[in-house]
């Protein structure tokens, strides 16, 4: 087998199983962020047994990122290494920059909010978990700005590799690197703010939808209900305004691609001939035939989304020589998978905000139960997002620039009527793989993860079940009360100690006034 | 800065990286590779654990941190040293992920069976992680085969000589000392007992390996004493870590254990020194022929990359040590075990 396709297969699936538990850390960071000022601002005990117990939670799928997150950064080495040695001054900076600011914050906070319950005061505590839950948000920013590099490269220039003054030809061409000329241009790429703020959106869907899965769970088993309550109300107002929030992202975002990618867009919505284009919502596309088949479509929607007008041309495949094409397919059904699950969040959410609003959401059994299993589509979406995005940005590992008509109407081409890109200034997929390493190799340590990925994947899934089901401790109504104490053996944590003296020590103050006034 | 010191600079900064890794990784790998000789009983592992509970994530992050400043700093090194340790590098990353997962994992169901299976890949994680840093250290001591574009083209039995093999060894049985020494300040009764027997045969093996391994070292390579004459005071990095491993019996027999762990961090950071040391300037050394060496002036990025990381270091790393020192400061003392122990 081919070590490039090999490699991409190992890299898709590493980084996809990475994947899973970012979205739920970045999610879930914001949750226990609510959570745990809301116990500050009405110290609520309830509150704090919702920290506590979320928390556990929050450890259990940060460890396994961070396992998996390990191999990630050490993968472009590894397996691309021509590809390194072509980004690496442009790339690596901003995978240095993770490492500093993003990684570091965020194991050294994870310690006391994990571990710190009864060490620290309760205001540094809500600190840490303010601290853990920004550096997962930087974790997200530093490798998306470098990945969106990759999709629309800008702040760099490509030049010679220069070793010991000369420089070096590989098979009588010249090696190239890009090199960094303007840094905050680096940063702030075309696709960059885009794609992070969809893929926070992304993240706090699926944030949300985990904490709703398991608290309706509780509540059709009528265990913790008043916790389960609490924790499905936050979550329901994340999930409900991130919904609606992807549309509008996904939308700039599919406008930003047309205008750098438009090959990606071609292959996202299966439009073969450049011209008027409909907007597909249903079907498969056909290379043989350049049309979708069981196409049920929107006469004139692509036209309408990108350029407000249903007769405006737009840019289709046929622009293309077929090794610079995308495959189609898989472009084309990722896509539309994600904005079908992007609906059907929007519905499903608003449906149980109107419900929640009424007072009647508690009391639909079979909404629950849609919640609770809900839980494995933004999983699949985020996901999926991820897939359309790398996969329509193929054949090239670094993007080359596509140049537009002055009035925007149409790509410049060249002859032949396709797109003649400027190659010394990208690299291609196949290029960028590792000369040395060889098909067994790869073969040999796909099998090695895939392994260790299945165990890991059934060993989360048990251990995060046992946690479910042995739930937050089983508390009174008591908890409700301001610094009351919960019961049911519930150990007093210090957090708690605090508390209660304080609203002693507050009793004996006014109780002293009192006394004075009179 | 001139082209040349910016790259001198970064070299520099990457030995702190991977000195700060040896010393804090050191001990929990260490703790790693004891725990099943020296905890015996649920709750001594349980306590074996949670000693590095809180702190061995944020450990890690030096080495994630290494890595992507070589790949920053030195894309050209990062390119050909992951390539070419492909297979050693594939079972590092499978390592670090069975320790990191057992610690998580294993006291989350209470049968025998589990908390066996984990325990065990606890130690063998470690173990192996420890022994590859060893091989790895070895062979870019004794340097590899490279194309004249730092391709390496042999095989991972080409890099399991005797004397990376050496290296490893002597690599475990720091590690296993470093990690004792760590576990003797954080245990008590029985278990600390244990500990303190297994601190000394560590301390007896580790001082057989690094006595072989230097004598290997001066005969078998050559570059690694050449610059000794450039660098004079590159000898304090032998004269301190031979000091560090004197003292570290002496601090023992006095009961300073503080001391005896200071010690041993002294140690690593000196054998990162010497190992730097010898390398400089290569990053990868070639062994067929010296011009195809990969060093810091044919590898690094362009000045202004290394400048811009330079400012990235300079505002990121004060932060990393005010939070380090903070959570070190938190879970100082003696560990027990609560209801958020692992
Ligand atoms: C910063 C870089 C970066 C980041 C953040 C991601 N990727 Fe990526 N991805 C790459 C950098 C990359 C790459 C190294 O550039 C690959 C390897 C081969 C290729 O063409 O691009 C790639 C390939 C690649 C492929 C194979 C595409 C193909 O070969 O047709 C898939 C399916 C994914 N990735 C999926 C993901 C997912 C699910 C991600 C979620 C986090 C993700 N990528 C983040
Ligand atoms: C190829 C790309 C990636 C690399 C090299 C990478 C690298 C890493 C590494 C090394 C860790 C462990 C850090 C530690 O030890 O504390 C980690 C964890 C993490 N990464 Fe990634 N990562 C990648 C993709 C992503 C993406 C796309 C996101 C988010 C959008 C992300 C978000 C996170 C978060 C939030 C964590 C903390 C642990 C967790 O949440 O599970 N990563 N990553
Ligand atoms: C509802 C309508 C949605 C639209 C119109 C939309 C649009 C898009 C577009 C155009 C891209 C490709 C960007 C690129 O290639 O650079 C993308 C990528 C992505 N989408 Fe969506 N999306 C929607 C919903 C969602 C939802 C609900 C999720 C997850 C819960 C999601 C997760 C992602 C992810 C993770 C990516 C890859 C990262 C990126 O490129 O930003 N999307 N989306």
């Amino acid at each position: 087998m081919d070590p490039v396709v090999l490699s991409r297969l190992q890299f898709a699936l590493t980084i996809a199983f990475h994947y899973i538990f970012p979205p739920l850390t970045i999610g879930m960071g914001v949750v226990l962020v609510w959570l745990e000022g809301a116990f500050l601002k009405t110290r609520k005990p309830i509150y704090e047994i919702a920290a506590r117990f979320w928390t556990k939670v929050f450890a259990l799928n940060f460890a396994i990122g961070v396992a998996t997150g390990i191999v990630m950064e050490f993968q472009f080495g590894t397996n691309w290494a021509t590809y390194s040695r072509f980004v690496g001054d442009v790339f690596g900076s901003a995978l240095a920059a993770e490492g500093i600011f993003a990684f570091f914050l965020e194991s050294g906070f994870l310690a006391l909010l994990v571990f710190g319950w009864d060490r620290v005061g309760p205001r540094l505590h809500f600190f840490a978990t303010l601290m853990v839950a920004l550096g997962s948000i930087f974790s997200s920013v530093w490798i998306v700005i470098a990945n969106s590099w990759q999709q629309t490269p800008a702040g760099h220039h490509v030049v010679p590799v220069i070793r010991d003054g000369e420089p070096v030809f590989q098979n009588g061409v010249p090696l190239l690197r890009a090199e960094i000329v303007d840094f905050w241009a680096m940063v702030f790429n075309p696709s960059t703010v885009h794609r992070l703020v969809h893929v926070w959106i992304g993240a706090f869907i699926m944030g949300a939808f985990f904490v709703m899965s398991i608290s309706a769970w509780y509540l059709l088993k009528r265990r913790h209900e008043e916790f389960a309550r609490r924790s499905f109300d936050g979550a329901l107002v994340l999930a409900t305004v991130a919904s609606l929030s992807a549309l509008v992202s996904g939308h700039f975002q599919a406008e930003m691609v047309y205008h750098h990618q438009p090959a990606k867009m071609a292959a996202f919505e299966g439009h073969y001939e450049t011209g008027p284009a409909d907007m597909s919502l249903l079907g498969w596309p056909d290379d043989e035939s350049e049309s979708i088949r069981f196409n049920i479509a929107v006469p004139g929607g692509l036209s309408m989304l990108l350029h407000q007008d249903p007769n405006e041309p737009v840019v289709g495949l046929d622009r293309f020589r077929p090794e610079d094409r995308p495959n189609v397919a898989i472009s084309f059904a990722s896509y539309h998978i994600m904005i079908a699950l992007g609906m059907f969040f929007i519905a499903l959410t608003l449906l149980a905000s109107f419900l929640r609003w009424r007072g009647t959401l508690y009391r639909q059994r079979w909404l629950l139960w849609i919640f609770v299993f809900a839980v494995i589509l933004p999983l699949i979406a985020n996901e999926i997002g991820w897939v359309a995005a790398e996969a329509g940005r193929q054949p090239w590992i670094v993007h080359p620039p596509v140049e537009w008509k002055a009035d925007g109407s149409d790509v410049v081409v060249g002859p032949g009527g396709v797109v003649v890109y400027d190659e010394t200034v990208a690299l291609r997929t196949v290029h960028g793989v590792s000369p040395t390493v060889r098909a067994g190799q790869v073969l040999g340590s796909i099998i090695g993860f895939g392994i260790i990925y299945i165990g890991l994947g059934a060993v989360w899934v048990f251990v995060l079940n046992s946690k479910i089901q042995h739930g937050p401790p089983v508390i009174g109504a008591e908890a409700l009360v301001p610094g009351s104490a919960p019961s049911g053996g519930w150990k007093p944590s210090r957090l708690l100690e605090v508390i209660r003296k304080e609203a002693a020590k507050r009793r004996r103050l006014t109780r002293d006034k009192e006394r004075g006034s009179s | 800065m001139s082209y040349e010191a910016l790259c001198i600079t970064w070299f520099l900064l990457l030995g702190v990286l991977l000195a700060g890794y040896a010393v804090l990784d050191g001990f929990d790998l260490g703790v790693g590779i004891l725990h099943p000789f020296v905890a015996r009983t649920d709750r001594e592992r349980r306590l074996s654990m949670n000693s590095i509970g809180p702190l061995w994530d944020g450990n890690e992050v030096w080495l994630v941190t290494f890595g992507g400043a070589l790949f920053a700093a030195f894309p050209h090194a990062y390119a050909t040293v992951f390539s070419g340790f492909y297979t050693a590098f594939m079972l590092l990353l499978l390592a670090l992920i069975s320790r990191a997962v057992s610690l998580e994992f294993r006291s989350k169901v209470k049968t025998d069976g589990w908390r066996q299976f984990w325990d065990w890949s606890f130690f063998a994680g470690s173990a192996l992680a420890t022994f590859l840093f060893g091989v790895a250290t070895g062979n870019a001591m004794l340097g590899i085969a490279l194309d004249e574009f730092g391709d390496f083209h042999g095989t991972v039995l080409d890099q399991l000589g005797p004397y990376p093999i050496l290296v490893g060894l002597m690599t475990l049985s720091l590690f296993a000392m470093h990690g004792g020494l760590y576990l003797y300040l954080k245990t008590e009764d029985e278990l600390q007992k244990r500990v303190r027997d297994w601190m000394w045969r560590s301390w007896g093996l580790f001082l057989v390996f690094f006595m072989i391994t230097t004598v290997a070292t001066v005969a078998f390579v050559p570059r690694s004493t050449a610059n000794f004459q450039h660098f004079p005071w590159a000898a304090a990095f032998a004269l301190l870590a031979i000091l560090a491993v004197a003292n570290i019996p002496r601090a023992l027999y006095q009961q300073r254990a503080g001391q005896a762990f200071a010690s041993s961090c002294v140690l690593i950071v000196c054998l990162v020194g010497l190992f730097g040391a010898a390398s400089f300037p290569n990053l990868v050394t070639a062994s067929n022929d010296p011009s195809h060496s990969v060093t810091i002036f044919n590898a690094a990025s362009s000045p202004k990359t290394l400048g811009i990381m330079l400012t990235i270091a300079a505002i990121g790393m004060p932060f990393v040590l005010i939070y380090s020192a903070v959570i070190y400061w938190t879970f100082r003392g003696k560990v027990d075990l609560t209801d958020h122990s692992y």
